[in-house]
């Protein structure tokens, strides 16, 4: 007797319902929860304490985030960022001019496709031993110049020359990510209407025309999503540095100097504290990036939308006249 | 006035196919580089320039070496075990939490969304500063599983491939089912389900290759040499081989290889969900 009414109970919508919402989430809110929100509140309120992941811990206010910004080696490591960012403009317009010259007809395309995108699926540790190679001393780099008729004296050591080095690591970067911008960028491309090349070209727009008037406004959105990802992606540049040099030689980014703070040293107080500084950094990079985009050009990422809401006022305002005039006829 | 545009076409092609041809070049030159390396024996190595081809593409003793030394058959297992349980797992809470955050209204449903939308601007690496803390404290360094947890939950892009997908399911799929007298469960099992599987596929795509290059992590709380995984285990090669490039690129090739057979597979896949990942920021 009791069964069944729990069985009848169970079978209501209602609660069904709110089972179903319970089980379904339970599990991804408690990841969510262990290793983003608690992780996140621990950072803050680490972040005011000097402490090692195991042991006694003090309290000492604000002065690890006095540290972050009095130590020259950790808030300077900031401008090391710099080279990627100009890594990262370089990577844009080149994948922006590849995508562009595919979205012609262009024989072979899958193979370009392939060749320039493959980069990306390879493990960041493999792509840290293929340029520890290409950049070896007399290794495939130098070889390559000494063919074009370097001397090797002339030829500066790469991953460790101070002057060079942060060039070479960023342009390790750019190998990797402009196949993987120029699928993007393509995709979008190609989500125009194909016939609308041929029909400009047919009227007479020469290639700079089509480009600029066809082809750059599609992509707009996700060009400007690009540029605000490559801001707080390279504020955050990680990966060159720690697998091909590990930071030294004056290729520490901000995030490997705070990764050896964490786990070399042990310093978890400073670390968190770098953590907390460069979180709100890219925090107001991004607000600031989006409010640029949307009050400077008028066009964000909200671009389509907008497009849309446009085009059904266009639309009803059209259904309104059409109805008038059938109204009086 | 033909012929002048005529030309400057033609001119145009060139500029297309030299650029594009040389870009392929550079792409493809550090691999290739190391295609020629690894096979090359020690006096070789040594004696020819990288550039230069081996003597023959039949000698694979660098290989065996590779796989020796660093383990990587065991390897190649441990990353196995990751990848299915890893996507398996994520597939399923992923297209659960979008169902129900797209089907149904419940109070806090707006912010459970922002939740994640804000979790999506965190900066993984510095996450890790306190994570590794939790895990310590869990237990859960040091163990496959521990890791496998960790690959789990850090997973939003594929909650939004999901989402986006729901978006463009009919609501009256499950109308009609419910009509019929299927529960929610059933709803989202037997009708919704098996209609994601273009959301599925690219979700395991994008996911799948995240999780097989996945290195800091496996690096952070995977320190027993018999539980590294593929990528982990190229670090082996840092100490003792320092130099000898021929057994290093043979060891980052075997890493290479299965990518590759599954790109050139998946190639159209892969590209599309580039494209819906894309979309998420």
């Amino acid at each position: 007797m009791e069964k069944k009414s729990f069985k009848k109970w169970i079978g209501t919508r209602k609660v069904q319902r709110r089972l179903v919402i319970f089980t379904f989430m339970l599990v991804p809110l408690l990841l969510l929860l262990l290793f983003t929100y608690i992780p996140f509140v621990e950072m803050i309120r680490f972040s005011f304490y000097n402490m090692k992941y195991i042991g006694e811990r003090t309290f000492v206010g604000l002065k690890n985030y006095a540290e972050v910004f009095e130590r020259k080696e950790i808030f300077g490591s900031l401008f090391n960022s710099l080279y990627y960012m100009a890594g990262g403009v370089v990577q844009l317009a080149l994948a922006l001019f590849f995508a562009t010259m595919m979205v012609f007809k262009v024989k072979g395309e899958s193979v370009f496709k392939g060749a320039m995108f493959f980069p990306y699926l390879i493990c960041g540790i493999a792509v840290g031993f293929i340029f520890k190679f290409f950049y070896a001393r007399g290794a495939v780099l130098d070889t390559i110049l000494q063919g074009l008729g370097m001397n090797l004296d002339n030829i500066p050591l790469w991953l460790q020359d101070q002057s060079i080095n942060n060039i070479s690591l960023a342009a390790t970067s750019v190998w990797r990510y402009t196949g993987q911008n120029v699928i993007l960028f393509l995709g979008a491309m190609m989500s125009v209407d194909t016939d609308l090349y041929e029909a400009a070209s047919l009227d007479g727009a020469n290639r700079w025309q089509q480009f600029r008037y066809i082809i750059l406004p599609s992509i707009k959105s996700i060009i400007v999503l690009n540029i605000i990802l490559c801001v707080s992606g390279c504020l955050s540049a990680f990966e060159p540095p720690y697998v091909i040099t590990n930071g030294t030689m004056g290729t520490g980014t901000y995030f490997v100097i705070m990764n050896r703070i964490a786990h070399e040293n042990q310093k978890v107080g400073t670390a968190s504290a770098m953590a907390i500084v460069l979180l709100v950094l890219i925090i107001i990079c991004t607000i600031g990036q989006k409010l640029f985009f949307k009050y400077a050009f008028d066009d964000g990422t909200s671009d389509e939308s907008k497009a849309a809401v446009r085009k059904r006022k266009k639309a009803e305002a059209q259904r309104k006249a059409m109805e008038k005039k059938g109204g009086a006829a | 006035m033909k012929m002048k545009k005529n030309a400057s076409s033609i001119i145009f092609s060139i500029i297309k196919y030299v650029s594009l041809i040389l870009a392929s070049i550079v792409s493809l030159a550090p691999v290739v580089v190391c295609v020629l390396t690894s096979f090359k024996t020690n006096e070789e190595y040594a004696s020819t320039t990288v550039l230069e081809f081996p003597e023959s593409f039949g000698y694979f003793e660098n290989f065996k070496i590779a796989m020796e030394k660093a383990n990587m058959l065991r390897c190649f297992g441990n990353t196995a075990l990751v990848l299915i349980v890893v996507l398996t797992v994520s597939v399923f809470t992923g297209s659960m939490l979008a169902y129900v955050i797209n089907r149904f209204t419940f109070p806090g449903r707006g912010m459970i969304e922002n939740l994640f939308l804000f979790a999506s601007l965190l900066p993984g690496i510095a996450m890790q500063v306190t994570i590794y803390q939790i895990m310590y404290s869990l237990g859960l360094i040091n163990h496959l599983y521990g890791y496998m947890i960790v690959l789990m939950g850090t997973d939003i892009i594929s909650i939004y491939i999901f989402l986006q997908f729901f978006e463009n399911l009919p609501v009256s799929l499950d109308e009609s089912a419910i009509m019929d007298g299927c529960t929610y469960f059933g709803v989202f099992f037997k009708i919704l389900f098996p209609l994601l599987k273009p959301a599925i596929m690219t979700s395991l795509v994008l996911k799948g290759v995240s999780v097989y290059n996945e290195y800091y992590s496996s690096n952070l709380y995977l320190q027993l040499p018999e539980l590294k995984t593929i990528s982990t285990a190229l670090y082996t090669f840092t100490g003792p081989y320092g130099n000898q490039y021929n057994y290093i690129c043979a060891g980052v090739l075997i890493t290479i290889i299965p990518i590759l057979v599954f790109f050139l597979v998946f190639q159209k896949q892969v590209y599309s969900g580039m494209a819906n990942g894309a979309v998420k920021g």
